[in-house]
């Protein structure tokens, strides 16, 4: 028989009844359609955090105060110290490693903003010339930070978008002074309008030179300082002479923490994609589930051509043309299932993406193959047994109906 | 050409052994025109089918154009069954939902025969059986002497050697009935060995030879060839 004639013939039964056909397409392009939809969720989520993290900046490593031991409790705790601060200098000296293109150190804090009669609570970040491109922010108009001395305390501060906005509404913001705490400040820069990245408005923030802060704050410590490797590869090295620089400069004592951005992000990346493949598998058993459907609907086919069976082993088809008849019958059910699948899925996560214009819905291609490949497998697999059953009919009963 | 030598066939019943057909010997030449008459489990249908290969012998021997088919596996005997044998059954037995000339067609098409060659092969046996006018039609659609006709059509769509008739006209009326042994009558004329299973005496008097069978055993049988 050839396969043409074969698949011909499949096709024909399967129009022989159109409901029991239907049913089963749908069962199968519903767990195909899962599939597709979750991990398409699992993989935006995953790109999501990915895309927020590097709007972080690139090649990252962040040193912050203090130690981060397992028990979450430092040595020095115990007998009531607290971790020694990082000072300027400290992170000035980072930057004699080779590894190190450049530093941003960061202080933050907030502080009343005012403009005339107009006034605001924000948050005051205190930085170098260098957070521009550490951070990767950009200017909508003026200058950002001026680069020079990190201890010369320089009265000039850079507004986020938005609080330039309600301070200065349509009016020239640049060269305008404006009052932060107890100083007065000149407004040389607007930060061109950013969003959000890790749950930081850049927006809402006012950018003052670290200096200004420390004294605005009337603290010297810093909140973290950004440090960017030269390359990714030198981000390992930036990790350790960074690492080192503070344990000489803070006579032989680890109490600073340095992660890179590498890590976390890697651990994030680790985390959703395992999340995504729980779901997707979660999903996949929707699949067997109309595998398992495929079979029961397979047998009470067998059971109903009987007649059908006996009649064309009479006419000469040997047992494995009968069993090649079911196994193209039920590959045709997947696979038309499963192109109805993934056509529902796409147009799912296209609408989802529709919704949440800011996630990034895609189904990954991995798992558009995993769940084409196992609507087929599953109908095949659980063919087998109807299509033996057949194949393995007595002739006589089979014509008999019995 | 049909050979048959001390052949029976026995089933289990429960945990009984019930005998069908018990030492059988019968030949069978080709053009010859047999019926085989007798009372409802007499082993005449059980017969029939170990001649069409759809069943097994217990025990004897069973030589179909000199060779051994018992001996056959499944996959050799369908290929005798679909090169030598054609059945024609008393519930005719077409697939519902196809039409008639696809119904016609479905021996060629298991057994391999090109599209081209099909096309022609039954586009003749439409016509042979006036069906012409019929070929799109589905067996629903089909008075039940058309339809015996089809599976006439099909049973010979392969040329065979062998034509099996089980009860053929007995979901017939007297005249249709008639029309179809008719038919299947002009192909004993074609060297076509008919072997026609019925319990009605005036319908297996028209044959050439009457073999009567009780209780599994061949009781009378009209003209023995060799």
């Amino acid at each position: 028989m050839r396969l043409i004639d074969v698949a011909q013939f499949a096709s024909g039964s399967l129009r022989g009844s159109p409901t029991r056909t239907l049913l089963m397409m749908l069962a199968m392009s519903i767990g195909v359609a899962a599939v597709v939809v979750l991990t398409a969720l699992g993989e935006g989520a995953r790109r999501y955090v990915v895309d927020q993290f590097s709007s972080l900046g690139t090649n990252l490593v962040i040193l912050l105060p203090g130690r981060t031991e397992t028990a979450g409790i430092t040595p020095g705790m115990l007998i009531g110290q607290v971790p020694r601060e990082i000072s300027l200098d400290d992170a000035e000296a980072i930057l004699r490693s080779h590894a190190v293109k450049r530093i941003a150190p960061l202080t933050i804090g907030s502080a009343t903003l005012s403009r005339d009669a107009l006034n605001r609570e924000v948050v005051v970040l205190g930085s170098t010339s260098d957070l521009l491109e550490v951070r990767h922010m950009s200017m909508g108009i003026g200058k950002f930070l001026p680069a020079g001395d990190i201890h010369e305390s320089t009265s000039v501060c850079v507004l986020g978008n938005q609080i330039k906005r309600e301070l200065f509404g349509n009016e020239q913001a640049v060269g305008a002074w404006v009052r932060l705490g107890d100083r007065r400040f000149r407004v040389i820069g607007v930060l061109a309008s950013q969003g959000e990245s890790m749950g930081m408005r850049t927006d809402e923030l006012v950018i003052v030179p670290v200096a200004s802060a420390h004294q605005i704050f009337n603290t010297s410590g810093l909140f973290r300082v950004l440090i960017e490797a030269k390359s990714r590869d030198a981000v390992e090295q930036a990790r350790h002479e960074a690492e080192e620089i503070m344990f000489q400069r803070h006579s032989g004592e680890k109490d600073v923490t340095v992660i890179t951005q590498d890590a976390v992000l890697a651990t994030f990346d680790r985390i959703l994609t395992a999340l995504t493949m729980a779901v997707g598998g979660i999903a996949a058993i929707s699949l067997v589930v109309a595998g398992v459907l495929i079979m029961n609907v397979m047998l009470i086919a067998v059971a109903q051509r009987v007649r059908e069976i006996g009649l064309l082993k009479a006419l000469g088809a040997p047992g494995k043309q009968i069993r090649a008849l079911f196994f193209a019958e039920a590959a045709l059910l997947s696979a038309i299932g499963s192109a109805a699948g993934l056509v529902l899925g796409y147009a799912g996560s296209t609408i989802i993406g529709q919704i949440y214009p800011s996630l990034p819905v895609s189904p990954p291609w991995w798992a558009v193959l995993a769940a084409c490949t196992t609507a087929l497998g599953t109908g095949i697999l659980f063919s087998v047994w109807p299509a033996r059953r057949a194949a393995r009919l007595d002739p006589v009963a089979a014509l008999a109906g019995r | 050409m049909i050979r048959l030598e001390k052949v029976s066939r026995s089933f289990t019943v429960g945990d009984q052994q019930v005998a069908a057909l018990r030492g059988i010997d019968l030949n069978i030449a080709a053009g010859d025109y047999v019926s085989i008459m007798g009372p409802s489990g007499s082993g005449k249908s059980t017969l029939l089918n170990l001649i069409g290969l759809l069943d097994r012998p217990s025990s004897g021997a069973y030589r179909l154009d000199g060779g051994d088919v018992t001996a056959l596996t499944d996959e050799q005997q369908a290929r005798v069954r679909s090169e030598k044998v054609g059945f024609v059954f008393q519930a005719f037995h077409l697939v519902p939902r196809l039409t008639a000339a696809m119904n016609i067609e479905l021996p060629l098409i298991l057994a391999g025969i090109p599209p081209a060659e099909r096309k022609t092969r039954v586009a003749q046996l439409l016509e042979n059986y006036g069906l012409t006018d019929r070929a799109d039609h589905r067996p629903d659609q089909l008075s039940g002497g058309q339809r015996q006709r089809v599976a006439i059509a099909r049973a010979t769509s392969m040329h065979p050697a062998v034509l099996l008739a089980d009860e053929p006209t007995g979901n017939l009326d007297q005249t249709t009935g008639k029309e179809v042994m008719n038919l299947l009558e002009q192909l004993v004329e074609q060297k076509v060995a008919l072997i026609l299973v019925t319990h009605d005496p005036a319908l297996g008097g028209r044959a050439a030879r009457q073999i009567h069978m009780v209780d599994g055993q061949i009781v009378r049988d009209t003209g023995r060839s060799t």
